[in-house]
């Protein structure tokens, strides 16, 4: 078995034996076993980091190492258990892990003394197990069990303090509402499933290639599975577990509902991006783009520390989200990334002020806690600097990735320029919430005196995390000095044909088959240069208006644009960073040798342009964000107040969330229950009446044949039995036992029969 | 008047009568069996009667010495019969012996 395979099911199998031992023994070990899920989770971040460590030196986004195992075989059709390791996922075990990890040592300083403390990290196990499946899957049907895995998971973590009537109505929502997504994501797997005939991604890939499904159809199942995402990532309209879902530890919510989990859907859209179809991917652009501003806008007006976070991550989760449905899934995976790092660091020192502050949650009581709290506050301050897009922190590379690929689609579509617009407001509103949520808690003057004098930095298995996370949150995405292409020695994207082509069917078909052939554990490496180009071929034909989408045109594009996707990233980061000018060299060079080729010239002066103007759009949206916040909540030029009371609609609007949930009450659940009302009527009046009819009629032809049975059938018998007995009574009584009595009988007989002589025979 | 057939057979129908009557009449065992005799004794005279005026020959006297016999065995049983219904329920009176009823 090739070794990357091996260490890919030790990372799968660790994080399941830490669920086992500790659900069944954890009470029993010392320190109620925590340290045995933190070091079966950091060995599976160790094995983790080799397979990253490989791929970085394969430096090849098409290298895939796949193995699959018969589950079972029904006549001809088949089930395969299988693994799938390419750079995609070699980054995403390593977000998965760290984070895990991370929060696992988090947790055996925020949950210590908790009543259920070894089931909690036996439940974390058991998530971390399933969301590493939903990553190392190679085929849809087992990506559906591990994504309903982590649904589970989640939704017994969210309803971890179940004594609280709001965790466990919180819980519920989360299941409920997940179930309405996936019951589209499971349509959708089936409807390509019949089409294509197997559940592996690569034969699904190749199978929509040659045309399996097409038109409409192809349309209608895409959207049906990125259903799946909108409930799992938590789009509009099915945003509204995730706020709720904060009912749960802190921990928990950045494990689970910032980091991993909510970014499945993201990893799925991205995953299975070739299955999409160009109007399929539009729906999910402004689905993304719609989550974006409408939860960055909810996000301004809330109170308590974790709901600010969480709508925040549903924002950034648009984002992500958007940047797959403009076709760029390493933006999307990106933007995941980055986010996982800050966002993780941001709960979790939420985690900390909440427990600093005795379970406190309203920001409006906190206040100047960066004195009590150095570590905390400078973890959480580096990650919302990386949120909200200042270079050189991580954020400022995915958020700009995004961005670009938004401006890029719109400039390419001009139709289509609202993502992009209605993703540069959710950028200007992102540092401004951010930064309102940490002047509020760590700066001016405390609110709460007496809670501010218990204050206090919390211990080092919580300040650890933090500050590692909140390193992280600021290189991650790359730094002066080394730019922020490593991503794209992981993750590519894929050929897929966007708005403006009808005709590149064949094109990417002839293309998909070239990596999809490549099956069971083969090392499968294309050369890089193949790749990117004809990559880079096909959207170049496609935005070039679709004059030119033969093959000549792909070998053309091989030849001339080894290095496309580098070039870009050097370019991008030249303009921000002058300083380091020699390293933009030899992309450059790739890029004028591209020049030669029109269309990929054009593509490329698109993506070029729309990445320099989204960078400066989006420097300039942090700064407007950030300094409107720095004006409201430490200058106090403008007051929250007086702005609120001047708009008190508006203020009401975002208060109440739009009135999402209220709609889903009235309207909704409302009409659900109207019809289980119905139904219910139905069951007790029809139903029930049919069954109980026939019940009554059976007991009455019953009772009618006992009567005629009492009456008719034991009247003949005991009418028998009575005139017997009545006769033998009679007859009994002349048995007096008196000699004199039978002889007077003798007597009287005699004379009766000399009277019937007399008469009879003489007479 | 000249004697008869027809005052033989009324005298012997009178002893019937009274026999008959003794039986049913008298709880007393004895006395039942006095009135059994009467009634046998009826049943003689009737057979000397009709022997001599109807049949004649010797029939009828061999019929009645006969009856004479048979009332002899009959008083040697019956009256052993008493003796032993005495032991038993110490009481000649037949009204209190209704065993046969069970």
């Amino acid at each position: 078995m090739d070794p990357i395979i091996s260490s890919a099911l030790l990372i799968l199998a660790l994080p399941v034996v830490s669920y086992v031992l500790l659900f069944f023994f954890g009470e029993k070990l010392p320190r109620r076993g925590d340290w045995l899920g933190i070091g079966l989770v950091g060995a599976s971040w160790v094995l983790s980091l080799k397979i990253f460590w490989h791929f970085w030196g394969v430096n090849d986004p098409g290298h895939q190492i796949e193995q699959s195992w018969n589950w079972f075989t029904i006549s001809s059709f088949s089930v395969d258990f299988g693994i799938l390791v390419d750079g995609m996922t070699a980054v995403m075990l390593v977000v998965v892990t760290t984070v895990s990890f991370l929060v696992h040592l988090f947790s055996s300083g925020y949950m210590w003394g908790d009543r259920r403390y070894a089931r909690y990290f036996a439940f974390l196990g058991w998530f971390t197990f399933a969301m590493l499946g939903i990553v190392l899957s190679n085929s849809v049907f087992f990506l559906y069990i591990f994504w309903e895995l982590v649904g589970v998971a989640s939704y017994v973590l969210i309803g971890f303090f179940f004594h609280k009537n709001s965790a466990a109505d919180a819980n519920k929502k989360a299941f409920l509402v997940n179930r309405v997504g996936d019951l589209g994501f499971w349509l959708g797997i089936l409807l390509f499933f019949t089409a294509v005939g197997s559940f592996n991604y690569n034969d699904l890939f190749a199978g929509v290639a040659d045309g399996a499904l097409q038109g409409g159809l192809l349309t209608a199942a895409g959207i049906l599975l990125f259903m799946g995402a909108v409930g799992k990532s938590a789009q509009v309209p099915l945003h509204v577990w995730l706020p709720d879902a904060m009912e749960g530890p802190t921990p928990v919510s950045a494990l689970i509902h910032a980091a991993t989990m909510v970014a499945a859907g993201v990893y799925m859209t991205a995953r299975l991006l070739p299955l999409f179809s160009p109007d399929a991917l539009l729906f999910v652009a402004y689905t993304g783009a719609i989550t974006a501003i409408f939860a960055a806008t909810i996000a301004i007006v809330q109170t308590d520390i974790k709901r600010g976070l969480a709508y925040s991550t549903l924002s950034q989760l648009g984002y992500m989200v958007m940047a797959v449905g403009v076709g760029s899934a390493s933006a999307g995976l990106f933007h995941l990334t980055t986010h996982a790092f800050f966002k993780a660091c941001l709960f979790l020192g939420s985690g900390a002020v909440i427990h600093a502050m005795h379970h406190q949650q309203d920001m409006r009581f906190m206040g100047g806690l960066r004195k009590k709290m150095p570590i905390t506050a400078a973890a959480m301050i580096a990650s919302t600097i990386a949120i909200s897009g200042v270079p050189p922190f991580s954020g400022f590379w995915s958020k700009d990735a995004v961005l670009g690929a938004a401006l890029a689609f719109g400039m390419e579509n001009p139709a289509h320029y609202l993502p992009f617009i209605l993703a540069l407001l959710a950028a200007v509103i992102t540092g401004f919430y951010m930064f309102r949520i940490i002047f509020m808690t760590f700066f001016g003057k405390p609110r709460d005196q007496e809670a501010y004098d218990r204050a206090h930095e919390v211990s080092w298995r919580m300040t650890t995390p933090l500050v590692v996370l909140g390193f992280l949150a600021v290189v991650a995405g790359g730094f002066p000095g080394l730019g922020s292409g490593w991503f794209e020695r992981f993750v590519q994207n894929p050929q897929v044909e966007m708005v403006a082509g009808t005709h590149g069917v064949e094109m990417a078909a002839a293309e998909h088959s070239v990596p999809t052939s490549e099956l069971v554990e083969t090392t499968h490496a294309v050369p890089a240069p193949e790749q990117t180009g004809a990559g880079h071929g096909a959207s170049g034909a496609v935005s070039a208006g679709g004059n030119v989408a033969d093959g000549g045109n792909v070998a053309d594009v091989n030849a001339a644009d080894p290095h496309g996707e580098e070039s870009l990233v050097g370019d991008t980061r030249t303009a921000s960073t002058p300083a380091a000018d020699t390293r933009g060299a030899p992309a450059g060079d790739a890029h004028a040798a591209a020049a030669d080729t029109p269309a990929t010239d054009e593509h490329h002066d698109v993506h070029h342009i729309a990445h320099q103007r989204a960078m400066v759009m989006s420097i300039f949206a942090a700064a407007l964000g950030i300094l409107l916040a720095w004006l409201f909540y430490i200058r106090r030029t403008f007051s929250s107040e007086r702005v609120q009371a001047a708009f008190p609609g508006v203020h009401r609007t975002l208060d109440n969330k739009y009135w999402v949930d209220e709609f889903y009450r009235d309207h909704v659940v409302a009409n659900v229950r109207r019809t289980a009302a119905l139904s219910a009527g139905f069951d007790n009046i029809v139903v029930d009446g049919l069954v109980n009819g026939v019940g009554y009629l059976t007991r009455f032809a019953g009772d009618l044949s006992g009567h005629i049975d009492r009456l008719f059938v034991d009247g003949l018998v005991n009418a028998v039995g009575d005139i017997l007995r009545g006769l033998g009574g009679m007859v009994s009584s002349w048995q007096t036992g008196r000699v004199q009595n039978y002889f007077l009988g003798l007597v009287g007989g005699l004379v009766v029969l000399i009277l019937v002589y007399r008469t009879v025979w003489l007479g | 008047m000249e004697i008869g057939l027809i005052h033989y057979l009324t005298l012997s129908a009178i002893f019937l009568a009274l026999g008959i009557f003794t039986v049913l009449s008298r709880r007393h065992v004895i006395v039942m069996l006095m009135g059994t005799e009467l009634i046998l004794n009826a049943a003689a005279l009737n057979f000397v009667a009709f022997g001599r005026y109807v049949t004649g020959g010797l029939n009828g006297q061999l019929m009645t010495i006969f009856i004479i016999v048979i009332a002899a065995a009959e008083a040697a049983v019956a009256l052993a019969i008493v003796i032993a219904m005495f032991r038993n329920f110490n009481t000649v009176r037949v009204d209190e012996v209704d065993r046969l009823r069970q």
